[in-house]
């Protein structure tokens, strides 16, 4: 099986000219995460720095204007990452209906292939345990959920699909997620939930946030 | 008043981006050249990121309904105001009641009509971009339509008509291909763990822009790439102009539209001042890819920021505007 690599020490990259990705070292889980979240806060208050954007277990640093010492910036995000401390987020629970498999849910066969479980066992596992949201992130209010139990862990399709509909529940590598809005995924659809995400006139425009617990709720498993 | 008679494409109001909403998964959009985007504004005295209409290479004719300045950058798509030529990176002045009409792009691909004044949709998040996935920004959210009417800023830009030098003169690469367009490229965090024939193809292949290509991404035709070792990465953030390899399969360029996060290989970054060439090469065209380093890159940039100075020193100098006629705000 293919497992996710897991950085040995902080590694910061560079992403074109005007920002850096920070990979956090270690195992993907949620102790990395809520220091991650704490980075995102120091670093939001750096000069020059447009937005700190939480990935899983990383941070994505854009800058106003191009690094003309990417080196310093290197060294300061390390520095910082040393000196975060976990971050404590009050959660809040939302329960979401899904209809697993039929037309809404169409990877539920090949996910039971791949991992060699029945369909019903995937999805007692899928919906057997609470995510929580460590990132927003890809499209407007999508949150990335973790983590997958292991029996789960596929990587993610080699061609995006196309497009897959909003509400379809995915799973990629140790990830998994609603759709909010209609759009390509190179990720596997094994559900569908009616829950709506993000209002872009709302206030705040996304129903999730990094911190909140999610549990997935099976409503129907359709062949 | 702007009125939108036949958009035969995917015209939509485009400004420079929407910056600051990646933490809740919106992304930039924005002009796909905000090159030409800065020029059509620049020519108007507008602020440099004010909102225009982006035309994408398909015919287009609207109908201005109030005496205006404006000016046409990117693409040139033979262009003609009441029956006359409109040329591009040209500044020219509309009678209320006069009809633009735009062709098939003849150089280039994306076509940029800005206003004196800027587009004054509603800004949602801060942008008049067009944000087509999440249905909002720009016109009502969605790509413009017969019969759209959009309104426009205070301006008082006067009748003047002149032009600047296009940007594929003023920035050439130095020992660009024939067959393709060149951008130049940082290798990424994954570049190293590409195979080595893999990363030898990625700079050597004249690429083509395969067809199913949009604003959120263009993808590649050529040999595919392939990982010395799969790896599973952990989804991050993503700026335009990153290229990934998915596994065995067709690079992809993420671009305006592009989501704000995932987690395919990255095998190279397209430099933000070279962004603009991708954006005015057809689908179909050719794309070379040529490494840089940090310093190459920022010189790049240097060179594209000194091209936009002489263009304002330029305006300024000639006095076309008094200083008072400003557009409003991006």
């Amino acid at each position: 099986m293919q497992r996710d690599r897991a950085r040995e020490a902080p590694h910061v990259s560079p992403m074109g000219l005007g920002a850096v990705l920070f990979e956090a070292p270690g195992a993907f889980d949620l102790a990395a995460q809520r220091r991650v979240w704490a980075l995102a806060r120091a670093v939001e208050a750096w000069p020059g720095v447009v937005e700190a954007a939480p990935g899983m277990t990383n941070l994505l640093v854009s800058f106003d204007a191009p690094l003309r010492d990417p080196g310093a910036v290197e060294r300061a995000l390390i520095a910082a990452w040393d000196a975060a401390a976990p971050l404590d987020v009050e959660p809040r629970r939302f329960e979401l209906p899904v209809v697993y498999g039929g037309e809404g849910g169409p990877d539920l066969d090949h996910m039971a292939r791949e991992t060699g479980l029945t369909r019903d066992e995937v999805v007692a596992i899928h919906a057997g345990r609470d995510y929580t949201v460590f990132a927003l992130g890809s499209h407007p209010g999508y949150g990335y959920l973790g983590v997958v139990d292991p029996r789960l862990f596929i990587p993610r399709r080699q061609t995006p699909r196309v497009s897959v509909p909003a509400g379809s529940v995915s799973i990629g590598g140790w990830q998994t997620g609603a759709s909010a809005s209609d759009g390509p995924s190179g990720w596997h659809t094994i559900g569908h939930t009616s829950q709506r995400f993000f209002d872009p006139g709302g206030s705040p425009p996304a129903l999730l946030r990094p911190g909140d617990v999610i549990r997935f709720v099976a409503t129907a498993i359709l062949p | 008043m702007i009125e939108i008679l036949d958009p035969a494409g995917h015209a939509s109001v485009q400004d420079a981006g929407r910056l600051g909403w990646r933490h809740i998964g919106v992304g930039r959009s924005g002009a796909m050249d905000t090159l030409a985007l800065t020029t059509a504004n620049l020519l108007l005295g507008n602020a440099p990121g004010a909102a225009a209409i982006e035309i994408p290479g398909a015919p287009m004719r609207l109908r201005f309904l109030v005496d205006t300045a404006f000016a046409l950058a990117g693409a040139d798509a033979g262009a003609r105001l009441a029956g006359r030529p409109a040329p591009t990176d040209w500044r020219d002045f509309a009678r209320a009641g006069e009809e633009l009409e735009l062709g098939h792009a003849r150089r280039g691909v994306f076509s940029y009509v800005a206003v004196a004044g800027g587009i004054d949709t509603p800004p949602a998040l801060g942008s008049r971009s067009t944000h087509l996935r999440g249905g909002f920004g720009g016109f009502e959210g969605r790509l413009l339509a017969p019969g759209d009417r959009l309104p426009i800023g205070a301006s008082g830009a006067g009748a003047h008509a002149f032009g600047v030098v296009a940007p594929e003169a003023a920035l050439p690469i130095e020992g660009a291909a024939d067959d393709a367009t060149t951008v130049r490229v940082l290798p990424a965090a994954e570049y190293e763990a590409f195979a080595p024939q893999s990363r030898e193809a990625f700079w050597t292949t004249a690429w083509r822009i395969s067809g199913q290509s949009n604003r959120a991404g263009y993808r590649l035709i050529g040999p595919t790439l392939d990982l010395a070792h799969p790896i599973e990465m952990r989804s991050h953030g993503l700026v335009p102009g990153v290229i990934q390899g998915p596994a065995g399969g067709q690079p992809i360029i993420q671009l305006a539209d592009a989501y704000t996060a995932g987690g395919y290989p990255k095998i190279g970054v397209v430099i933000e001042p070279d962004l603009w060439r991708i954006a005015q090469t057809p689908l179909g065209g050719r794309l070379r890819f040529r490494r840089c380093d940090h310093a190459e890159a920022l010189a790049a940039h240097d060179a594209l920021e000194a091209h936009l100075a002489r263009i304002r020193i330029w305006i300024a100098t000639c006095g076309f505007d008094a200083p008072a006629a400003r557009g409003s705000a991006a």
